[in-house]
């Protein structure tokens, strides 16, 4: 009875949902995994503010260093959390018992976040958390409405608070969020802050495909070895058919 | 045997006398000229004719990648998504065989689906290639099975749930169906289990299924021989020779003309895997880049676009008398029905280029509404894709059950005694 329940509410219901999830406009988060600069500010700023809770389990410490041309000093003494060893992959310092116990939810392995959700989502999203009071946290987001996460960013960003408007709909009237303005300044200014933001989603969308950048470079390659290629099969057919009448 | 005869001195001496010892023995000569070398096809045959020898050699890729990822895959719950990402990251040219497979799957069906449809457009499953036909779509009914096992593997949370909603369809069937659910995943729910035998049916039973049937499909091919676009038996015309006036050796002229289209279809195929391989969550589908989550339903759960037409088909159809079957039956029907299309066209000519405009609009617009179909089942189950599902539902089966009243009442153009070619 149960199965039947789930096929009803999966096959019927939950397709609807993809709507209800998330209604927020997403802004172009404009990354180039090219930006290898970019790439080495993200990895830092992982490092300083994501790691301690999301670890990135499926990233080895010494791949970041030679894609993103780190050297393994460097990556040693600015990396490199304490006991960890060049090949380790990203764990987070964080048990995920006691993290469940604190947040409510385990934060997520950020390995692949920027393949399941986008780098949109996460530009956005890392840029409209505001000051809520009827969160535990003290703060909500645009983007994922009631997020367990808290505002690791409030130094950074400062804290922003929600325009709210009341918008009469059907003779009812109700609040609603209508962007987000200025509240606690934060060390960055907005331009800063999105370029901190932009550098960090890159680095999440390099983590989510370490190959990527080479894959492409070697594509061209391939392609254009096949375009030969193909000519040439195209050369040989016409000499065999030449006779066909 | 005839090349044994045929110059007998010089270098490939040796080589012949090689081929002479085997040939006594096994009649690899023999079969190389029956199957290929001196299997005789129209010349005729134009650019839907490639998408068999596609189909063979997106086979070959997905076998041989196949036995790559399974070194290192690892069939378990607990560390499958995890060997998925260790391939993708710690094992040598892991990604490319990787995304080989992933985008072969979806290549697969593309030139299936084009190879079907060339043969709607000349009549290729008309007598004598009845059985041909019949062979190809239980090929087409096997692809289906091996690509839904496949999907489970990376035990993404796509994977997870598209195997949870699929295998509850039948659960839907009256009496069995329950017991029938549990029978399929091995487990009150979809588990290691179940994991463990979608492998074993994705890696062995249905590939090895699938290498046979494509055999027989070849062996009947050759057997009744090739159709072409102008839909006329060539074997009605023989040479002195013993052989169709309008035919030419596969070997060499078909050889260099399918290595020339696989040299072209290989630029997009490999443009997809190196520059777009998730292909927009088309090919590879962002939930899946989460772990399953038994927990946690994806937002929008989706089928792989290959199965979005008949995922459409199925939502089309409401529950009633309190049961959900009905969408199941029509779905299955939707397929059942393309087994029968030998039976069912009753036009007197096989080529679309003969045929009536009856049976033009008809394909066009059947095209049109599959393609639709195939969107509407990527969409959530909302208007306007809840009516436009509906309304194809009921052209495509319209289509098939109403083809043995059009095509008789359809206008037909004499057929050609020879076969129409230009040569270029």
């Amino acid at each position: 009875m149960l199965t039947k329940k789930i096929v009803l509410l999966a096959v019927l219901v939950a397709p609807g949902a993809a709507y209800a999830a998330s209604t927020a406009h997403l802004d172009h988060a404009d990354v180039d995994i090219s930006n290898t600069a970019s790439l080495q500010r993200g990895a830092r700023n992982y490092v300083s503010y994501c790691l301690g809770c999301h670890s990135a389990k499926y990233v080895r410490w010494n791949r970041v260093a030679a894609d993103l041309g780190i050297d393994e000093k460097d990556l040693e003494q600015h990396l490199l959390p304490a006991g960890a060893k060049a090949f380790d992959t990203m764990q987070s310092a964080m048990p995920a018992a006691q993290a469940t116990a604190w947040f409510g939810v385990a934060p997520p392995d950020l390995s692949l976040i920027a393949r399941s959700r986008g780098v949109d989502y996460l530009y956005t999203f890392l840029r409209t958390f505001y000051a809520d009071p009827a969160r535990p946290t003290g703060v909500n987001n645009l983007v994922l409405p009631n997020t367990a996460m808290p505002h690791v960013l409030a130094p950074v960003q400062g804290v922003k608070v929600a325009r709210i408007e009341l918008v009469t709909r059907d003779g009812k009237t109700e609040e609603h969020i209508a962007g987000l303005a200025e509240g606690t300044p934060g060390e960055l200014s907005e331009a800063e802050y999105d370029e901190f933001v932009r550098d960090t989603v890159n680095f999440l969308d390099y983590m989510g495909e370490p190959i990527k950048a080479k894959r492409q470079s070697m594509g061209v390659w391939v392609v254009l070895f096949l375009l030969v290629f193909w000519f040439m099969t195209y050369l040989l057919k016409k000499e065999y058919w030449k006779d066909i009448r | 045997m005839a090349n044994a005869s045929s110059n007998a001195a010089g270098e490939g001496g040796r080589m012949k006398a090689l081929m002479g010892w085997i040939d006594d023995r096994f009649p690899l000569t023999q079969m190389w000229n029956e199957q290929w070398g001196k299997y005789y096809a129209p010349k005729n045959l134009n650019t839907w004719y490639y998408f068999g020898s596609l189909s063979l050699f997106v086979l070959v890729i997905q076998i041989v990648t196949g036995i790559f990822l399974t070194m290192n895959y690892k069939p378990s719950a607990a560390e499958a998504f995890g060997s998925v990402e260790y391939i993708m990251r710690d094992v040598e040219w892991g990604w490319l065989v990787r995304y080989l497979h992933s985008t072969g799957a979806s290549a697969f069906f593309l030139v299936v689906y084009l190879h079907m449809f060339r043969a709607m457009l000349y009549g290729s499953y008309r007598k004598p290639r009845e059985l041909l036909w019949i062979f190809g779509m239980v090929i087409y009914l096997v692809l289906m099975g091996e690509a839904f096992f496949g999907y489970l593997l990376p035990w993404g949370n796509m994977s997870y749930w598209g195997a949870q909603v699929i295998v509850s369809l039948f659960g839907t069937l009256p009496v069995i169906g329950s017991g029938l659910v549990e029978w399929i995943r091995g487990d009150f729910y979809i588990s290691d289990i179940t994991l463990n035998r979608f492998f074993a049916l994705h890696v062995i039973a249905l590939p090895l299924v699938l290498v046979f049937l494509v055999v027989a499909h070849l062996l009947a091919l050759h057997e009744v021989g090739s159709n072409n676009p102008d839909g006329i038996e060539v074997k009605k015309n023989k040479g002195p020779d013993g052989h169709p006036v309008d035919s030419i050796p596969s070997h060499p002229y078909y050889s260099v003309k399918d290595l020339m289209g696989l040299a072209f279809f290989l630029v997009l195929f490999l443009g997809v895997v190196f520059f777009a391989p998730a292909l927009g969550g088309l090919f590879l589908e962002a939930p899946n880049f989460e772990p399953a989550n038994p927990m946690q339903t994806p937002a929008h759960i989706a089928p792989v676009w290959y199965f979005t037409p008949f995922y459409a088909m199925l939502r089309a159809v409401p529950a009633f008398f309190g049961t959900q079957v009905w969408g199941v039956l029509v779905m299955g029907g939707a397929i059942v029905l393309l087994f029968f299309l030998p039976w069912l066209d009753r036009a007197p000519v096989k080529s679309i280029r003969y045929r009536g405009p009856i049976y033009k609009v008809a394909l066009a617009v059947f095209v049109v509404v599959f393609v639709m179909l195939g969107y509407c089942g990527l969409k959530p189950a909302v208007e306007p894709f809840k009516t436009m599902s509906v309304l194809g539902t009921i052209y495509y089966f319209a289509f098939f059950l109403l083809m043995p009243w059009y095509t008789r009442i359809d206008s037909y153009k004499a057929e050609p005694q020879r076969v129409t070619y230009h040569a270029h």
